[in-house]
Parts: structure tokens; C-alpha cells; sequence
């Protein structure tokens, strides 16, 4: 790996990605086209997040790698000695103790801070896109912010299931401006968008597509007067740290499909239990 | 208990350890050597480079030892390690017309100043299974001395369509000396160009075209192709370097060069004549090349005033966005990782969904 340059892309290509990530920045939720170049893991494996990660880090950065919320989830595993490898640089688990985030559907609970950077991985940037194939269409609609169409299939969920029935990549609008798509985040992570301390990266490479939240910048989840959005999770406590607030996962235990609910952030759930925190401590 | 979390690490290298087993099989057999996959897998290499975009027998024939033989797996490879490599520059347009050719045919002129070259090709043969190859020791057609290759070959093979062209019988093509875009580093605007449709259909997925340009045989957006010329040979590739003021020949490449003549077009003004789809490909890929040059044409609707018949060929969005195999299997593949996250948001829905539907019809039952 000597032969490569630092964290893998050459430097002109980083020029070329923070660029487009500064005008990210500049236009928060815009989809601004990049160069999207090839990365030695498939595209779908977060190849967006990925280069934003290289484009990023420097030598003393600190990068924790999440996927689902877990640091041990194999693509975590992958893209942390990835850069490991590739960047020499430090990983940790520990939310707070991170410089860089990178993430695949998952904000984590900790809150984050102004001297952070949490990057997203993005499959399909375009909030429009399944509503609206064609990308000439799309974008043509968000010049225009022409969302007319985002109320309309929102409204004909409640109309079918008296509910919007979006439970994840749920639509937020930035600013008042751009209809932005948070990745393929629980919605019960979209509040943690708004007013975030953090600088918040998408990436999409596949679809060579950057866009950008700068610290503070508001974010509002669609809905409905009448029908307010509405961040929703298993309810049940943590059977491992007994939390009530957190994102949890459902595992089947057993043959007979018992169920048990753990924390989906696995740094968030370790932190409180060795903070003495367990599902007897909650109850 | 509480396993399925945890244990990522261990469980990607103990796979890593058993690809490499598998890669290598029965050790009892010899291992493949990188030069007998370059020499005798030739035309795996060719599509290799042709959709790897990168011109190099070796790293291709090695990327396909590394793969296990998938091609799209060995072109991926060849892509991650052509995306670190520097761009120097733009090379002098290559002149086909000077092609030392092994293999050059048209379907449209029975004979045509140049000759009919069949070359190396499968056209003819019978697709007959030869079980001399199977056995031990060098097969009947290697042993019995190589073709002679005939001695003063033709300085310049004229193109088929020049020929079509001094009779203003097909469309002429305005010459053009400007450096072309460059799909991998800037990203694809719509609508775009007919070279950069030319080169993300090079680069593409020949199956995916291969389908697409049947398609446009079969009547959707139906073209009716002569395969004008097909040609396979080598073009030196020459750059002008700015510091010297000259040009320097930095090598030799195959290429496959496909020019389709097709279905004519006409107005009150102009009379009839013909038109072009064009395709080339890296290395010997002539399937590759004749469906580049059907799709070319298809994607050419609205040039040439023709209507659009709302056929998958004719979509300029639809054919580039979906024609990248390394785009397409990785966002298919990626349905393999872990969505626990999103299923557990949707499975709480669908629960909610259920328990008010169900709430519902035991109120009505209870009126």
C-alpha cells in the first residue's frame, strides 16, 4: 500500500471533492455533482462516505466507523482498517473521542459537537427519485422548489394507512429551502439534524452527488399540520443498558422467535453500562 | 446470548482466508501463471481493459487470476487501481485508417479496396467441442506452424463509409481536433454529447448493450444496421508533448472499430441518405463494438429528427445511468449488508398499521 497516496485518493481528486463539499456547505442541502471517482469497494458499500472520509482526514484526525449504529458491523470493520491502512490514522469506538464520523443509517446518541464531522453514507441522494425518475425532471423541480408533488404522495399515505408511511430516508427540508433525503436514517434520528454542532457530509458515489449541513442549519422533517411527524422507535427498554430514549434493534433470540431489544448505537449502550446502567437499574 | 453484533472482524478475516484457499483450488493442480491467462485467456483480458477502461494486458490478465475468473469482479479491480493513476493528458485523435488490421470485414460491399480480412474469428467455426484440447500436450492447430502473416500488408485500409461519403450517400460526421470530456473526471451531465455517450458506452457493460442493441433489432427503435466495416488491428497511440513542440508515439494498442450504415433519412431540402452508429472498443470485442455502434445509432433520435418511440435504447438517461456493471452490481449486491436499522423502522410501522387496523374492526364489532 506504500504506492498509494494519503487515505488513498490522490490529492488533486481531495481538491476536487473538498470543493464540492465547500459548495455543499455554502448551499445547504443542495445535491452539488462531483466527480465521483471508483473505490477499491463495490459501489452500495458507501463509496460516497468513503471519499468524503479521504477528502477529510488528516494524519491527526480520529475515525470511528459505524454501520447500523455498530462499530463491529463488518462494512465498519472494512472501511475503519480501510483507512487504517490507507491513512495510518486513529480510530476509536468512543463517540466524543472522534474528529471524523463516518456513518451508514445511523446518527449516533451522543450528542455531537461544533469540532466534529459526522459523514454519511448515500444510496439514492434524490428525495425525488421515486416519485420522479428522470434526474433532468428532479433537478429542473428543485430549481423551482417544486415540491408539490413530496406533499401529494405524503398525503396519500395518510389518506391509504392514515399514517405517512415513511419510516426511514424520511424527507426534511433545509433551511426553508432545498427538499433534502437524510440518507436511509431511521426517522427517529431526523430531529437530531436540525441545530446539529457537528458539520454533517452525504455522499453518494454511485450517483456522484456531495451535499452539506453546516453546524446550526435548520432542518425540518415534512408533515402535515394536522399530521405531525412523528420519530418513532420499538418501545421497550434496552435489555442490555435498559435505556427508554434509544434507537433500538430487535434480535430473535431463539428457535421460538423470542425477541430482545438492544441499542442499536453499541458505543452508546457500552458507555451506560459501564456506567452501572442496566435493565434492572431502569425499571 | 448476544452474538449477532459482535465478532465482525474475526468473521471477515477467516472469509478473506478461505477466498484465497478457494481461489487457488485442488494444489495438486498446477497454479495459473499471470502470462498464460494474458496469452491464452485473451479475449477475457480484452474485455477486462475494454471495460475497465484501461489499457493493460498484464494487470488485466492478473486481475482475473485475483477474481476467480468473474469479469466484472477482475474490471472492478482494474477501475479501483486506474482511479489512482494520474491523467497526463489527451492523446493525438487515433487514425483508424492507418490500422495494421488482422481482421477487417464489411457486410455492405461484397469486395472493397483493402480486402476482406477474416482474421481470427469464431464466425466460421463449428461450435464443436474439441476434446484434443482436453487431453495432454499442445493441440493439432498450435503444433502445425502459426498462419504466415502476408508480407507487405497494405499501407492504408480506406474506410467502407469514405467510399459512401465522396458520393454524399451517408451523413458526414464534422471533423473535430477538441479534446473529448472525460466520464471519470467530471461527473455525467444530461443531456449530454455523442462523444461522452460514446465513451460511457465503451466502458460499459457488454451484456447490458448487447441486450439493448438486440432490443433495437427486435423493433424497439428499430434501425436496420448494415455493419458497414468492422475492423480489428493495431493504432499507435501519439501524444503531442507541449515541452518538446512535437509528437511522440508512446505505444501500440488493439482496437475493434465497428461503423454501422443505417436506415436513411430525407427532407424536402436534402435528399436521402444513410446514416452512422459508431463503436469502438479496447482489444478484440467485436460483439462489444457492433452494439455500441446499434445503441449510438438508437440514442441519435433526436439529431437525426426521428420520433421518439419511447423505446429503452432511445433513453439517453435510462441507457448511461444503468450501463456501468462495477455501478450496477455493487448497488445490487449492496442489498446483501446489514439494514437492521431501516427493517426495525419499518417493522414498528407495519405493527402500528396492524394494531389500529385491528383496534378499528373491534370497536366496529363492538357497536
Amino acid at each position: 500500500m506504500t504506492d498509494y497516496n494519503f487515505a488513498y485518493l490522490d490529492e488533486q481528486t481531495k481538491r476536487m471533492i473538498r470543493r464540492a463539499i465547500l459548495k455543499g456547505l455554502a448551499i445547504p442541502g443542495y445535491q452539488v455533482p462531483f466527480a465521483s471517482r471508483e473505490m477499491p469497494m463495490p459501489y452500495g458499500w458507501g463509496t460516497g462516505g468513503v471519499q468524503l472520509s479521504a477528502a477529510t482526514l488528516t494524519p491527526d484526525d480520529r475515525l470511528k466507523v459505524i454501520d447500523q449504529g455498530a462499530d463491529d458491523t463488518t462494512n465498519a470493520v472494512s472501511i475503519r482498517k480501510f483507512f487504517e491502512k490507507t491513512a495510518r490514522v486513529a480510530t476509536t469506538e468512543h463517540t466524543p473521542d472522534a474528529s471524523v464520523i463516518q456513518t451508514r443509517h445511523r446518527i449516533p446518541e451522543a450528542p455531537l459537537s461544533e469540532d466534529q464531522i459526522l459523514i454519511y453514507q448515500v444510496p439514492i441522494p434524490e428525495p425525488l427519485r421515486f416519485l420522479e425518475p428522470s434526474e433532468v425532471e428532479t433537478r429542473k423541480m428543485h430549481e423551482l422548489s417544486e415540491y408539490g408533488l413530496m406533499h401529494v404522495k405524503l398525503y396519500e399515505d395518510i389518506a391509504r394507512h392514515g399514517h405517512i408511511a415513511t419510516s426511514y430516508a424520511y424527507p426534511v427540508q433545509v433551511e426553508g429551502r432545498y427538499v433534502m433525503d437524510p440518507s436511509p436514517i431511521p426517522k427517529f434520528d431526523n430531529p437530531k439534524l436540525s441545530d446539529c454542532a457537528a458539520i454533517q457530509l452525504f455522499g453518494a458515489g454511485r450517483e456522484q452527488r456531495i451535499y452539506a449541513l453546516p453546524p446550526h442549519t435548520k432542518v425540518v422533517s415534512l408533515d402535515f399540520e394536522d399530521h405531525p411527524f412523528d420519530p418513532s422507535k420499538a418501545d421497550a427498554p434496552c435489555a442490555l443498558c435498559g435505556d427508554t430514549s434509544s434507537y433500538l434493534d430487535e434480535v430473535i433470540t431463539d428457535d421460538a422467535g423470542t425477541r430482545m431489544y438492544v441499542c442499536s448505537d453499541t458505543d452508546h449502550c457500552q458507555t451506560r453500562r459501564e456506567a452501572g446502567h442496566s435493565k434492572e437499574t431502569a425499571a | 446470548m448476544y452474538v449477532a453484533v459482535k465478532g465482525g472482524e474475526r468473521a471477515i478475516d477467516a472469509a478473506h482466508d478461505w477466498l484465497a484457499e478457494q481461489r487457488r483450488g485442488d494444489t495438486t493442480v498446477p497454479e495459473l501463471d499471470v502470462a498464460q491467462i494474458r496469452e491464452q485467456m485473451t479475449l477475457a483480458v480484452n474485455r477486462v481493459m475494454a471495460e475497465g477502461s484501461l489499457y493493460d494486458p498484464d494487470l488485466a490478465a492478473l486481475a482475473i487470476k485475483q477474481a476467480r475468473g468473474d469479469l466484472i469482479e477482475a474490471i472492478f479491480l482494474i477501475r479501483a487501481y486506474r482511479t489512482t493513476l494520474p491523467r497526463f493528458g489527451t492523446s493525438r485523435p487515433l487514425d483508424t485508417g492507418a490500422m495494421d488490421c488482422m481482421r477487417r470485414i464489411s457486410a455492405t460491399f461484397k469486395d472493397a479496396p483493402g480486402g476482406q480480412v477474416l482474421g481470427p474469428t469464431f464466425d466460421y467455426t463449428h461450435r464443436l467441442l474439441d476434446f484434443k484440447l482436453a487431453a495432454d500436450g499442445e493441440d493439432g492447430a498450435s503444433a502445425s506452424a502459426a498462419v504466415e502473416p502476408p508480407e507487405t500488408a497494405p499501407a492504408r485500409v480506406p474506410h467502407i463509409t469514405g467510399f459512401l461519403g465522396r458520393d454524399g450517400l451517408i451523413e458526414q460526421e464534422p471533423a473535430s481536433d477538441e479534446a473529448p470530456p472525460d466520464l471519470t473526471r467530471t461527473p455525467l451531465e444530461l443531456p449530454t454529447t455523442r462523444a461522452l455517450r460514446l465513451q460511457a458506452l465503451a466502458r460499459g457493460d457488454e451484456g447490458f448493450l448487447l441486450g439493448l442493441a438486440y432490443s433495437t433489432q427486435r423493433g424497439y427503435a428499430r434501425n436496420h444496421a448494415f455493419v458497414g466495416e468492422l475492423r480489428i488491428g493495431t493504432v499507435p497511440v501519439e501524444m503531442e508533448i507541449p515541452e518538446l513542440g512535437f509528437t511522440v508515439e508512446l505505444g501500440e494498442i488493439t482496437l475493434t472499430e465497428c461503423e454501422t450504415v443505417n436506415q436513411f433519412t430525407g427532407s424536402k431540402t436534402e435528399p436521402a441518405q444513410f446514416t452512422r452508429g459508431y463503436g469502438l472498443s479496447f482489444g478484440q470485442t467485436e460483439r462489444k463494438a457492433i452494439a455500441v455502434a446499434l445503441v449510438d445509432r438508437a440514442l441519435r433520435w433526436r439529431e437525426l429528427g426521428e420520433d421518439d418511440q419511447g423505446a429503452p435504447a432511445q433513453d439517453e438517461e435510462f441507457v448511461l445511468s444503468h450501463a456501468d456493471n462495477i455501478q450496477a452490481t455493487g448497488f445490487l449486491e449492496h442489498i446483501k449488508l446489514p439494514h437492521y436499522v431501516d427493517f426495525q423502522s419499518e417493522l414498528e410501522l407495519v405493527r402500528k398499521l396492524r394494531r389500529q387496523a385491528t383496534q378499528a374492526t373491534e370497536t366496529e364489532a363492538a357497536q
